[in-house]
């Protein structure tokens, strides 16, 4: 008998290292998603639910509290989870493949659409769908919707109000006000004006890091390569939602105009770019460091997180990025979106209802105030492309300077013509070729080269 | 014991072997067959035979040359590590006073994870660089040059630690009887300790070989391959051709199928090799 029970102990030991071990597997591979979730499960099953990939790092407490109120109201569980800075499409790939895959994920445009190809859901007959300002703003297959906007934005020359009135009232500067400058030449007479007196402005640059570490190039191989991008396609009258085979880069010795201007007067010595982050730019411009940084509407909330924070609401503007196009002096910012919702086909019906149902509820329902609210009181601060918004503008000085640019008649917004780009490798190569440039390894012509060579191969390789 | 042994083999070895075939059998098998197919979720993938590995070789050279950048950087990660490692071990198990205060030092760098120390030392190399006007993303050199250092630092204090187990368990009676034939001390440690302490140098030619071919998260902290990739070992090249390329997510699994067989080929010879010179004791 007591070798009946000994023989039992060890039974019952191994059976619970067994099952320890199991649990053990299965806590690992689920322990990324349950960081970020809001860990409401409890919901009944006939309802669905919801896993919110989201995109955006710097919004995940509000997607959280945003999911943890449409629970409370619905009873529908939300989960979120945000995938790390530059990781999405990883995070995506591994998510999608387990069987609670994301029923809601981001899309960035075409090139990404090419990736997801069969797991959209067709959106063209969702409330949030008709509610659009402009159709156009969509993704589209064909006719068929397949994504909707999260938010229009707008990106620019940030610039510090404070410091250019300090330079204004100086002798002999090259501009008196900001209406002023609406060209490159000007731009580049005040900028190295400024950098000449940038003792007497208590500035130690005028603009901010042209970072170029890894990862955080994205402002020059994305953002400001869609300027002249964007022309070169404009005038072959190119359709962007075909896939763009291939360019000449037309306009490249506009992209170095500005971005010689943005190195040659910058706080950061140019050899040291490599090592800087975009995080570092926005600090230098928060301190007030230097008067201009090239960034969008995002932006803001992390100007006005950083501490010590020097630059006021009112003092914080956008300014169109000028590269010495012709015609140039009525040119916008650079408004668009990047950020389509999706619905994932693959989920099940119940779950892709529910998923639709809680976007209607952010932008056309009850929802809608996190969707306009700053980002201090817990909203997101979105510009939204929605009629349902008519007369609510989003707090946060930068997304209400990006409303106020769309609706200048005088001026003509670039679109974000860069969702077009072939592929994250074809714009990591790029930032990796412009740091180079910037280190003195390569010249500008093979730069420009590069640039045309690998767009034609990685769109043909994707193709 | 015997009888027990044989009686209840699996209450021992199942719990290991049931992780091992989840854990490790089972993604191998499936990572075989993805890389014959064109897929964006590993759940539908589509048959594409030989594309893929044709692709590796084809499309862009940065394989062969993440490959040979591989092979350099564990050449000298093997000896500098191997060298260091027992060099403090033997000052180590000297009669010294304070020598567990100064295995314990060594030993510590060890318990950080990769990524950590990735990113502490691109700070002390960006820091010493800045004095020069540089910064690591100059030249690809400086990346590979600095993993080798922060390889060294991390890898030093473990191979020591074996080192020294090694050396405890000498015999004193061996040592003394070559002491009393006249042999010198680097005679002693030439024909005696290096043949007893066969084992241990072939567990830690195996540990830094396989660990610093098979190096992912340093590279990845401390440059992410920049500037543009010249300093991507193959791990690293493996990560971004899966997903930073649409469509490529096959051949990135061609390029790790690629790269298992050279680590297990390696593996073996070496293995085998330092077995032969093994002594026993």
């Amino acid at each position: 008998m007591r070798h009946y029970g000994k023989k039992m102990f060890a039974a019952a030991l191994a059976a619970s290292l067994v099952a320890a071990s199991l649990t053990g597997c299965g806590g690992t591979a689920s322990s990324g998603s349950s960081a970020g979730s809001t860990g409401n499960t409890a919901a009944s099953s006939g309802k669905g639910q919801v896993y919110y990939l989201n995109f955006k790092p710097e919004q995940a407490d509000q997607f959280n509290a945003i999911a943890k109120a449409y629970t409370q109201k619905t009873g529908v569980s939300v989960k979120v989870q945000t995938a790390a800075s530059g990781t999405y499409e990883q995070t995506l790939k591994s998510e999608m493949a387990k069987s609670d895959a994301p029923t809601i994920f981001i899309c960035n445009g075409p090139v990404g659409y090419k990736t997801w190809g069969s797991y959209y859901a067709d959106l063209t007959n969702a409330d949030i769908t008709k509610h659009l300002t402009n159709t156009s703003l969509a993704l589209k297959d064909g006719n068929k919707i397949v994504g909707v906007p999260l938010a229009v934005e707008g990106y620019g020359i940030i610039y510090n109000q404070a410091i250019m009135n300090k330079y204004f009232k100086l002798d002999g500067a090259k501009a008196k006000s900001m209406d002023e400058i609406n060209n490159f030449a000007k731009l580049k007479a005040v900028v190295e004006d400024m950098t000449a007196k940038k003792a007497k402005l208590g500035i130690k640059g005028v603009f901010a890091s042209t970072s170029l570490k890894t990862g955080e190039d994205w402002r020059w191989q994305t953002h400001l390569a869609n300027i002249p991008i964007t022309y070169e396609l404009q005038d072959n009258k190119t359709d962007i939602a075909a896939g763009v085979k291939e360019i000449k880069f037309k306009y490249s010795d506009e992209y170095k105009n500005i971005f010689d201007l943005y190195l040659n007067n910058s706080v950061t010595d140019k050899k040291m770019l490599g090592s800087k982050s975009v995080g570092d730019s926005t600090g230098e411009f928060a301190l007030g460091q230097v008067a201009m940084v090239q960034n969008g509407s995002w932006v803001w909330s992390d100007i006005s997180k950083t501490d010590g924070n020097v630059v006021g609401k009112d003092d914080i503007k956008f300014m169109p990025i000028y590269t010495g196009h012709s015609g140039e002096q009525d040119q916008g910012l650079c408004i668009g979106t990047e950020n389509f919702a999706c619905i994932n086909t693959k989920a099940s019906a119940d779950d892709q209802k529910a998923s639709i149902d809680f976007l209607n509820w952010l932008y056309t329902g009850e929802g809608m105030d996190y969707v306009t609210k700053g980002a201090s009181d817990g909203g997101l601060g979105f510009i939204a492309p929605y009629d349902t918004f008519k007369g609510k503008s989003p707090d946060g000085p930068l997304a209400k300077q990006v409303v106020q640019w769309e609706n200048n008649k005088k001026v003509k917004i670039v679109p974000w013509d860069f969702t077009c780009f072939p592929s994250q490798n074809f714009k990591n190569k790029f930032g990796a070729a412009l740091l180079q440039y910037v280190q003195g390894q390569k010249t500008w012509s093979d730069v420009k080269n590069e640039v045309v060579k690998d767009w034609k191969s990685e769109a043909a390789a994707t193709a | 014991m015997q009888r027990t042994l044989r009686k209840y083999w699996a209450v021992f070895t199942l719990p290991t072997l049931v992780c091992f075939i989840l854990a490790f059998f089972i993604p191998f098998i499936m990572g075989f067959g993805l890389s014959f197919a064109k897929f964006t979720t590993i759940v539908d993938a589509k048959f594409v035979g030989f594309s893929n590995y044709i692709k590796a070789f084809s499309g862009d050279a940065s394989f062969l040359s993440a490959l040979g950048r591989s092979l350099i950087f564990t050449a000298a990660c093997v000896v500098l590590i191997n060298l260091f490692g027992f060099t403090l071990a033997l000052l180590l198990t000297r009669k010294m006073r304070g020598t567990n205060v100064f295995r314990t030092i060594f030993f510590m760098p060890n318990l950080i994870g990769g990524i950590v120390l990735g990113y502490i030392w691109q700070l002390i190399f960006n820091g010493v660089l800045a004095k020069f006007n540089q910064t690591l993303t100059t030249d690809g050199k400086y990346g590979i040059i600095g993993l080798i250092i922060l390889m060294c630092w991390q890898m030093t204090g473990y191979m020591m630690v074996i080192y020294i187990a090694g050396l405890q368990n000498v015999s004193p009676d061996l040592i003394e009887a070559a002491q009393i034939d006249g042999a010198s001390a680097w005679q002693t440690l030439i024909h005696v300790k290096i043949p007893m302490v066969m084992p241990s140098i072939t567990i830690c030619m195996f540990m830094t070989l396989a660990n610093s071919f098979k190096l992912f998260d340093q590279n990845l902290a401390l440059t992410n391959g920049a500037p543009d990739d010249t300093s991507a070992l193959v791990a690293l090249d493996i990560f971004k051709t899966f997903y930073s390329r649409t469509g490529y997510e096959g051949v990135g699994q061609a390029k790790a199928v690629i790269f298992t067989i050279i680590v297990a080929v390696i593996a073996f010879v070496q293995l085998h090799a330092t077995r032969e010179k093994e002594v026993e004791n």
